[in-house]
């Protein structure tokens, strides 16, 4: 299979779905038909050349194996059988009407499915993974990850849930729910959690990819671009994240000189635009934070106050411990370890961050940083026992054994 | 007097088609609903889908919140139900968040099955 084509294809799977969907009106129907033409296209273009409008291709192509399958279907339902005549009558025509591909996206991301399955179905019909590429990707077995798209797709059905792009009124929390998609996506790949190198990179990839075409469909959301914004400055710094062992490098100790400036550029100059239409929001503070990190020459140089601020601001967006303990960090790096130590204490009880690592990470740093070199041991050996990810494992432990070799 | 009768079943979704198991099902809840009918007894009835289908809504502090499945409260009782025809679940979810039951505990959207004529 040559590269370029499957990359061709990979573009406009979303699009082609999309239109076939909103033929059938069954998502599963255009999946299999698109898939279908997919491998037609695979077989003839390498010798008759990709055809001047390759997506009408694919659409006009995936049309007729729909067109065939639902024929083949006995029990089909009235509904389906009135989507085929529709499509039959629609003719041959060489342009079939490319639907707007946002609604596939509203689709997958309604807020009636749970939150893996919206990630999974977007992976699959809007970005056009294989059910074994998802699997893989979040580290379960590909049955498993079948029977979540299959139930998805089953209450779509049964719930009859539309395809469709939402009014005003619903489009801030509706269009929350899809950047949040994108986002996880991201985190899944940036955190490095689970799952091998390669595969959390090819999601940090996607979730970027997906970003970008949203934001340019919605060009008058600043939270759209906003997101695209914190994405591209946030994997600007990939290459530096880890060392040559795999480790967690952290933002301090980074080799800046490794960051990607024409992404950090490139992030700057959509957060700008996004901020000139005067409605803020979670990921453009998100990314104001990111881009104060990107633009300091080094972690003592940064502007922590600036940061210490925008956290107190995305409070009122995100009213999370997590975002509290995040301007712990920045007020102890602007005003000294302990300033922040007398925030992160008040949070330590808290019950949604008693299983999180990064918050005795958080502590023992500052305690570190303040001598209390026993106290800081103490917290690190919290942090281990919730099993973070391997890269904060070999830190915590390297960190001890400076801890332990200083006694 | 009107009396809602709630049906339980065991296994989450309906038998599939032509399976003998749908087949005794649909005869013998439809001997039991012809007779309800010929007593003139009967308002409405209906079989639900399955239980994964299902979506809850609640509104607190003016903001709809939408979660997958039914409602996991156990404080939480049926105390009603509204039957609604709507042109899809986002139609169903305004509806539904209109509801005080949406702002007192919570509202579950389970479609219902349409049995086709033939059947």
């Amino acid at each position: 299979m040559s590269a370029p084509l499957d990359q061709l294809i990979r573009q406009h799977w979303w699009a082609a779905v999309a239109t076939v969907c909103r033929l059938t009106g069954d998502l599963q129907a255009a999946e299999d038909a698109v898939q279908d033409a997919c491998v037609a296209a695979l077989e003839r273009w390498p010798t008759a050349g990709v055809p001047d409008n390759a997506l009408g291709w694919l659409i006009g192509v995936a049309r007729h194996k729909a067109v065939d399958r639902l024929r083949r279907e006995a029990n089909r339902g009235a509904k389906e059988a009135a989507a085929m005549r529709e499509i039959s009558d629609s003719g041959e025509d060489t342009s079939p009407r490319v639907t707007d591909p946002l609604g596939l996206i509203f689709l997958c991301c309604h807020p009636a499915l749970n939150v893996s399955a919206r990630v999974a179905l977007t992976l699959r019909s809007v970005c056009g993974l294989s059910t074994a590429e998802i699997a893989a990707a979040f580290l379960v077995p590909e049955e498993t990850m079948a029977k979540r798209l299959v139930r998805a797709k089953a209450k779509i059905r049964e719930a009859r849930i539309p395809f469709r792009i939402p009014g005003e009124a619903e489009l801030p929390e509706r269009l929350g729910a899809v950047l949040r998609v994108i986002y996880l996506l991201f985190t899944e790949g940036h955190l490095a959690s689970r799952g091998e190198a390669l595969v959390r990179a090819d999601l940090c990839d996607r979730a970027i990819a997906l970003a970008r075409r949203v934001a340019s469909l919605l060009p008058g959301e600043p939270e759209a671009a906003g997101l695209l914004a914190l994405l591209l400055l946030t994997d600007a710094r990939r290459a530096a994240r880890t060392d040559a062992l795999g480790d967690l490098v952290l933002l301090a100790d980074q080799d800046r000189g490794r960051w990607d400036q024409d992404m950090i550029a490139e992030g700057e100059a959509i957060l700008e635009a996004a901020l000139r239409h005067g409605r803020p929001g979670r990921y453009q503070l998100h990314a104001a934070i990111a881009a104060c990190h990107s633009t300091a020459a080094s972690g003592e140089s940064t502007d922590w106050r600036q940061i210490a601020l925008l956290y107190a601001e995305l409070i009122r967006y995100e009213p999370t411990p997590v975002v509290e303990a995040n301007r712990a960090v920045a007020v102890a790096m602007a005003e000294g370890p302990a300033a922040g130590l007398v925030i992160l204490d008040a949070l330590a009880h808290h019950p949604q961050l008693r299983r999180w690592a990064q918050l005795y990470i958080a502590r023992a740093e500052l305690l570190r940083r303040l001598g209390r070199d026993g106290e800081a041991a103490d917290a690190y050996r919290s942090a281990l026992e919730l099993e973070p990810a391997p890269a904060s494992r070999s830190f915590i432990s390297r960190r001890l054994r400076e801890l332990e070799g200083a006694d | 007097m009107k009396y809602m009768l709630l049906l339980n079943r065991t296994a989450d979704a309906l038998p599939a088609p032509g399976t003998p198991e749908l087949d005794r099902i649909i005869q013998e809840y439809g001997a039991a609903v012809e007779a309800m009918g010929r007593a003139g007894v009967l308002i409405d009835c209906a079989p639900l889908a399955a239980r994964s289908s299902t979506t809850t809504v609640r509104v607190r502090e003016g903001e709809t919140i939408v979660t997958d499945g039914p409602s996991a409260e156990i404080k939480e009782q049926l105390g009603g139900y509204s039957i609604i025809e709507c042109a899809d679940l986002d139609e169903a979810l305004k509806w539904a968040a209109t509801i005080p039951a949406a702002r007192d505990a919570s509202v579950e959207i389970r479609p219902i099955v349409a049995i086709p004529a033939s059947a």
